[in-house]
Parts: structure tokens; sequence; C-alpha cells
């Protein structure tokens, strides 16, 4: 379980989190959506303590997130990033197996390379991708191969940002079947983050929705639609007009 | 603006300047820590070893024998106006391996190995590549710092050494060549000349010069800004940084070594 208790966070004077509450029940799929820039992959980087928010409390299983060891907590989670954020110096497979190349989950180098093959394999890349360069793959290519090295090591907790933007439809399916999946076969936590709402309706258990600062409305996704709620209509239905200034 | 502004300005910026230098100097102390303490990355250092050490031999050594063979012509014109042409050989070992050696070396370092680990690793922060280092459960000072610190602190002594010696050679080749010295008397004024004081001191200040140069790489590249400016500022100011700090411990060492 993850709760984000009053979480505060500003970059100067952009105040982006403004005591954001949030709870992640085990085993539960969370979808975050909410306008660009509002704050959403600082969120997620908040609660891995890659930024450190002003004040507020992150617990994982009641523990404090950012006290103990910082190892044993990594190495429960998996991380897509927005941008892919391969290491471009090592080839395909190298990153998708990073963890188990180096450090506590170590293996043997043959048995990291099958299991980073099975893994692209499950992202929908062939085997022969395995040892071209990140830089010489396409964008989407690029994003699933983070999303397999995101898996590779089968985290309890997995973290999603965007994994379909720049996918076509029908790999966008795959993907999505893929999180689900993993969710409900391994028993994983996952938050995603998405502005596709098929991926939402596809994904989530449950729906959080941040606007200004903290989370405007949160809910199961089959009560998404009679909320009521004026923000999140219009932003399900992507409309121009209502309480959410599409001009800034 | 009131006179009392002035003094004011000079306070924070030597107090900014103090900070910046206490930042360095712990981020130094903490890469030498992490390359004391496992997890050691073998590849890591090994490629860094390639990179700062093997792959500079080129540049060090045209650029040392270019410079040793320009010393001997000098000290050659500017012996002559008092009849003292026959102390080509002693100075140019003493200038080589004293001051130039070191002193070129690590300007070289500083363009060549400094810019690019900047570039390298601010690239990765910029591409949130550290941040993945650090989710996948990787300390970045361990694999991206340690490695490259300590590739320098072992290669670069050795490039100053093989600076001074093909320094020397240059100073040599053109002494016989074109300023009639003889080949075996100059050979054995070089070698009866050197002190093992110099040779300890150049290669002390090769240690210091490459754990400069690699610390200010790694520091601007861990501490740069966003996007593709962020990387070009960071670059140039490790280059500024590196270049200048080599040239101040330079004097100090020398201070050290020599003044008495
Ligand atoms: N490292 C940083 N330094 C300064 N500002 C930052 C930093 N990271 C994020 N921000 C700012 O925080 C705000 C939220 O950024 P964030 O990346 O979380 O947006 P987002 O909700 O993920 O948007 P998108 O849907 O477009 O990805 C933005 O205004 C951004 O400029
Ligand atoms: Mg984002």
């Amino acid at each position: 379980m993850i709760e984000m208790q009053d979480v505060h966070k500003a970059f100067g004077d952009n105040r982006v989190l403004q005591g954001m509450t949030l709870t992640i029940p085990k085993g539960t799929s969370l979808v975050i959506i909410g306008g660009s820039g509002t704050g959403k992959s600082v969120a997620l980087k908040c609660i891995l303590g890659l930024i450190q928010p002003e004040s507020g409390r992150i617990l994982v299983d009641g523990k404090d997130a950012s006290k103990g060891d910082r190892d044993a907590f990594l190495a429960r989670f998996g991380m897509l990033f927005q941008g892919g954020a391969l290491f471009d110096s090592l080839p395909v497979w190298q990153n998708v197996a990073f963890r188990l190349l180096r450090g506590s989950l170590k293996r043997p180098q043959e048995e990291a390379r099958q299991i980073a093959i099975e893994k692209l394999r499950r992202v929908g890349l062939k085997a022969d991708v395995a040892d071209r360069l990140p830089a010489e793959l396409s964008g989407g290519m690029q994003k699933r191969v983070g999303l397999a090295r995101a898996i590779a090591a089968e985290p309890e907790i997995i973290f999603f940002d965007e994994p379909t933007t720049g996918l076509d439809p029908i790999m966008a399916g795959v993907i999505n079947d893929l999180i689900r999946e993993i969710v409900t076969e391994m028993g994983a936590t996952a938050m995603t983050i998405t502005h596709d709402m098929t991926s939402v309706r596809a994904i989530a258990d449950d729906v959080a929705m941040l606007h200004d600062g903290v989370i405007q409305w949160t809910g199961p996704v089959a009560q998404m639609d009679a909320s009521g709620d004026p923000y999140l209509d219009q932003f399900i239905h992507g409309r121009a007009e209502g309480p959410i200034e599409a001009v800034r | 603006m009131s006179v009392l502004a002035i003094p004011g300005w000079i306070g924070r910026r030597t107090l900014a300047a103090l900070a910046v230098f206490g930042r360095v100097a712990l981020f130094a102390l903490g890469a030498v820590s992490h390359i004391l303490r496992p997890p050691y990355y073998p590849r890591e250092i090994g490629l860094a070893l390639l990179n700062i050490g093997w792959l500079s031999l080129p540049v060090v050594g045209l650029t040392a024998i270019f410079t040793g063979g320009a010393l001997a012509l000098q000290i050659y014109a500017g012996g002559a106006r008092f009849n003292a042409e026959a102390v080509v050989p002693q100075i140019v070992a003493i200038g080589m391996v004293r001051e130039l050696g070191p002193v070129l070396v690590g300007l070289m370092i500083a363009a060549r190995v400094t810019s690019s680990i900047a570039a390298e690793i601010a690239t990765m922060k910029v591409t949130e590549q550290i941040d993945a280092l650090v989710t996948l459960s990787t300390h970045p000072m361990k694999y991206l710092v340690g490695p490259r610190v300590l590739a320098a602190l072992i290669t670069v002594p050795l490039l100053v050494g093989v600076g001074d010696v093909i320094g020397i050679a240059g100073g040599y080749a053109v002494s016989v060549q074109n300023l009639g010295f003889n080949a075996a008397a100059y050979l054995t004024n070089t070698v009866n000349f050197l002190e093992l004081r110099d040779i300890v001191s150049s290669l002390v200040k090769g240690a210091a010069f490459g754990m400069i140069a690699s610390v200010m790489g790694c520091y601007y590249g861990m501490n740069s800004g966003r996007g593709a400016q962020g990387v070009g500022r960071a670059t140039k100011g490790s280059v500024e940084a590196a270049a200048v700090l080599i040239l101040a411990a330079n004097f100090v060492l020398t201070g050290v070594f020599f003044s008495v």
C-alpha cells in the first residue's frame, strides 16, 4: 500500500503539488490523469525519492519512504520514465536486464539475456532488437524497451509514466493488456499516468485526477462517468469549455 | 547604489564561491569513498581507463613532442646570448619534467576528458538516465563518478610520465639533428641532471590534475541544468574550472616541492 499525505512540492515559485493526498491499496491499479504540467510525473518521482517534497509524508506499507534502507526500498520498484530514459551506451538487452546483471539480483549473463528477450517479446519487440543500441530504435520502440526494463525484475510496485504515448492503437492495446495482466496475475501494485482515456478504462481499478496541485477527484473507474465533478467531466470528454481554463 | 553595496556584493560573492568550493570538496570526498567501497563495476572502470588513459595518448604525445622541440630551440637561442648553449639538455629536462609536462598534459586532459565526462553525464541527467539508474538500485556516484575518477587518478600520472619522456625526446631530436649536439652526451646530461624529486613532483602533479579534471567533469555533469543549454553550460563550466584549478594547483605544488 502506498500513501501520500498532504505532499507539497514547489520549484522556485512554481507551486506544483499543494497538498496531494492519495492512497493506493496493494495489488490494485491506479491511473492518474490530469492536465499537462500539473505535476503527475513529479508525484511519482516524489514517491521514489528522486525529488524531495518540502512537506507531507509518503508511506509505503506504513513505513516512511524517505527513511530506512534505500536499496531494499528501490528493489521493490520498477519505473517507466516518460522519456524512456534508456542508457544510450548499452545495447537494448543490457538495458532491459540492467538489474539482473549487477547488484543483489545478479544472474548469469546468459540467463539475464534470455529474460530480457522474453520481456522484449511481451512488449511486442522481436529478439533482433536485443543487440541494437537505443538510439537506433524509433520513439515507440524505445518506450517499449523502457517498459520491458521496468518489469524485468518482476517488481512488486510498478510506475508507468505514459506507457502508450507514441504507440499505434494496436500496440497501445497490447501494452494496456500487459499492464492489466501484471496487476491481476502477478499481484503487483501499479500506478500509471496516461492521457489516453481508452487506456484509463483498460488499466484502472481506481482513477485519480490531479488538478491545481491536489487530487480533484478519486474513485473507482466505474464511477468515473457519473461522478458529477465538473472538472473530471470536462477532462474525460476533452471539452475546451468548463472550469479548467484551456488557455493559460 | 550606495558605497556600502560594494563590500556587500564582494562579501556575498565570496561566500557563494566558498559554498561552491565546499560542495566540490564534499563531492570529491564522496567520489573517493565510493571508489573504496563495494560494489565495484569492473566494466565501467575498464572503459574509463581506455577513454581517459589509452585514447589520450596521441594528443599527449603530439603536444609533448612539439613543446620539447620548441623548448630546445628557445633555450639554445636564449643561451647563445651569454655563451650558455650547452645547458639545453638540462633545461629541457627540468622544464619538461617539473612544469611543462604536467601542466600541458593536465590542460589537454581538461580539454579532452573533462569536457566529455561533463557532456556525457549532463546528457544522462537531462534525459533522466541518472534518475533511472537510481530506480534500478545503482548509485550514480559509484557507477558513473567513481570509475572515472579512479581511472583518471591512475592514468593521468602515467600520461604525464609519457609526456615528460616524449617532450625530452623532442628536445633531443631537435638538438641532435639541428643544433649539433652529441647524442650520447645529451642523454647523459639529461639523466644526470634530473633528481628523484623532479620525477616525483611530476607524477604527483599528474595525480592531482587527474583528480581535478575528472572531478570537475563529474561535478558539473551531475549538477547540470535542464535541456541542451544545461548540457552546454555544464561542459563549458567544467573545462574552465578544471583548467584554472589545474594551473592554481600547479603553482601550489611547485611551491611545496621546490621552494626549499
Ligand atoms: N526538475 C524540475 N525542475 C524545475 N521544474 C520542474 C522540474 N520537474 C518538473 N518541473 C515543473 O513541474 C511542473 C509539473 O511537471 P510534471 O513533469 O510533473 O508534469 P506532468 O503532469 O507530468 O505533465 P505531462 O502530462 O505533460 O507529462 C511543470 O511546471 C514543470 O515545469
Ligand atoms: Mg509527465
